[in-house]
């Protein structure tokens, strides 16, 4: 019986440098606790704020051309007393007002409970968290989920309308391109929600012992992949419809002329 | 809260000392430990430390054990991250002493106090035996009588859990849990250590119990409010939060929350899973 030495150099025992947090977890890690309430807090009162005055108060439907705002997909009810707007709104925004990762941001920032991790919170009184009214409510998400599937495929067909000139042929517009990308970030926003996982297949224990579990095994994962960068995903549909609300008014008022090209 | 200050030894360490002459850096940490036991008045006692390659603040408690102070406490075992007993909070946050490393930190003295969620036995040692009592509460794992072994489970039935098993039971997850921390709920609140071991046990395909209204019931799943602070902590990098309470919450929400759900299971009459 032989014995095999293999010989190890002292060099190789010498670990690599350490490289410690790279520049950006540093200049995260040197913002005092409270930089990130107060950022989230300013950022969704801007939004709530201009929500409310592109809803109701600037004047009647977004819409230039082909193009409509999605605040106001799908128009229902053109005219009345209220913005049509009101009709619309509801869904998205209950939807993102229950979703888990605004739950997370708004607890944070807005409740202060916690306001970060590790840090004393200003409020002793009785803590209820989501087991009492209105917080329950937040476990209705999944219908709200349901609801704004509705509203997403319409923005889908908006985006097929807006390919379209009225003169009945293909155009290629930068207000085309931007409500392209907003209706992605939207479905990547809708598709990774929490409650969609679940439903789609995180609720089953056993996949392959149910009916299309392979399926749903791999539409699990699909969701999976989405769901985690789900507050990326959040924040970038947020501001890509307000961008593009901006920039239907922009060409409504006629600050601004679409570039485009017909076929 | 009194400080007191303890001055570094000499250099010329004794032939136990972990910390070898060799690798010393020449620079000094000033170590702030919290000391106290149940009852007393708790004194932040600051010691110079002279800091080698690589140091971790575990190494710079053992230098003030070995050398300038043998009566402080202090639980670890492995020193590689896979024990969980060396948990404390430093500089304000719960970690693992064995895996913070002193030049991680920002320049200045570092505070070492014990867990804050936990009652206090002496200097940096709590007693977490309020988690095994949690975890007692917890039916164990519980296969069909009839469902005989061995059993063959597909990969994909089965890839969830390996996460879960990655916990080492440090409670850093507990500790910094707000609702234990600040709520002082621990009485009605198993905390997000044991929201993961009742996730793994819901997801294992072999098993049959259903523990979703003990959950909600008794481990007050509800009062969870998502803010994620356990799943920042976890050492394992274990998601605590998206993959073991919101699917825990999900699925009280299919029993409680989800009328389309429960048409379904009065016309086929049949749990989903």
């Amino acid at each position: 019986m032989s014995t095999q030495v293999t010989k190890v150099s002292p060099a190789s025992l010498v670990s690599a440098p350490h490289s410690g947090p790279g520049p950006i977890e540093r200049i995260l890690d040197s913002l005092p606790w409270w930089a990130l309430p107060a950022t989230v807090v300013t950022v969704l009162g801007l939004f709530g704020l201009y929500s409310i005055w592109t809803a109701f108060l600037s004047g009647g439907i977004n819409q230039s051309g082909p193009y409509l705002s999605p605040f106001y997909s799908p128009t229902i009810w053109k005219t009345g007393p209220v913005s049509p707007a009101l009709w619309v709104l509801g869904s998205p925004l209950l939807f993102r007002a229950t979703c888990y990762y605004y739950r997370k941001a708004y607890y944070r920032s807005f409740f202060w409970d916690p306001p970060a991790c590790a840090v004393g919170e200003l409020r002793h009184r009785k803590y209820r968290g989501e087991t009492a009214f209105p917080l329950f409510l937040n476990n209705l998400h999944r219908f709200l989920f349901y609801l704004v599937l509705i509203v997403t495929g319409f923005l889908w067909y908006d985006v097929y309308l807006a390919f379209w000139a009225p003169n009945g042929h293909v155009q290629l517009g930068l207000g085309t391109g931007i409500m392209l990308v907003n209706v992605i970030l939207l479905s990547g926003y809708t598709f990774g929600c929490h409650s969609w996982r679940h439903l789609v297949g995180g609720g089953l224990d056993c996949y392959s012992k149910s009916v299309v579990g392979q399926a749903r095994y791999r539409a699990w994962k699909w969701v999976t992949v989405l769901n985690q960068r789900h507050p990326l995903w959040a924040w970038c549909s947020m501001f890509s419809v307000v961008i593009t609300d901006v920039y239907i008014h922009l060409l409504r008022a006629g600050i601004f002329v679409d570039p485009h090209i017909v076929f | 809260m009194a400080v007191l200050d303890q001055p570094a030894s000499s250099v010329d360490a004794p032939a136990e000392n972990a910390l070898t002459a060799s690798g010393l850096t020449g620079e000094t940490l000033t170590l702030r430990v919290l000391k106290g036991v149940p009852g007393g008045e708790p004194a932040e006692v600051a010691y110079q430390v002279p800091v080698v390659t690589g140091m971790v603040i575990l190494d710079a408690v053992h230098y003030v054990q070995h050398n300038l102070d043998t009566d402080l406490a202090c639980r670890w075992n492995c020193k590689a991250a896979k024990c969980g007993s060396c948990s404390a909070e430093v500089n304000g946050h719960p970690v693992l002493l064995c895996k913070t490393r002193v030049d991680d930190l920002p320049p200045g003295p570092v505070t070492v106090h014990p867990l804050k969620s936990f009652p206090l036995i002496k200097d940096l040692v709590t007693d977490v035996s309020r988690n095994y009592e949690v975890n007692r509460e917890i039916p164990p794992f519980t296969a069909a009588p009839d469902d005989g072994t061995p059993w063959r489970i597909p990969q994909e039935d089965i890839d969830r859990i390996y996460e879960f098993r990655k916990c080492i039971e440090c409670f850093l997850c507990q500790d910094v849990c707000h609702i234990i921390r600040s709520h002082d709920l621990s009485e009605r609140f198993y905390g997000p250590r044991f929201f993961v071991r009742v996730a793994s046990l819901e997801m294992h395909p072999k098993d049959v119990l259903d523990r979703r209204e003990q959950t909600r019931e008794q481990g007050g799943l509800g009062y969870c409010n998502i803010t994620k602070c356990c799943t920042e902590v976890c050492p394992e990098h274990i998601h605590i939060t998206d993959n073991a309470i919101i699917p825990l919450k999900e699925r009280v929400a299919d029993v409680h929350w989800d009328p389309v759900r429960f048409v379904g299971r009065m016309l086929f009459g049949r749990k989903e899973d």
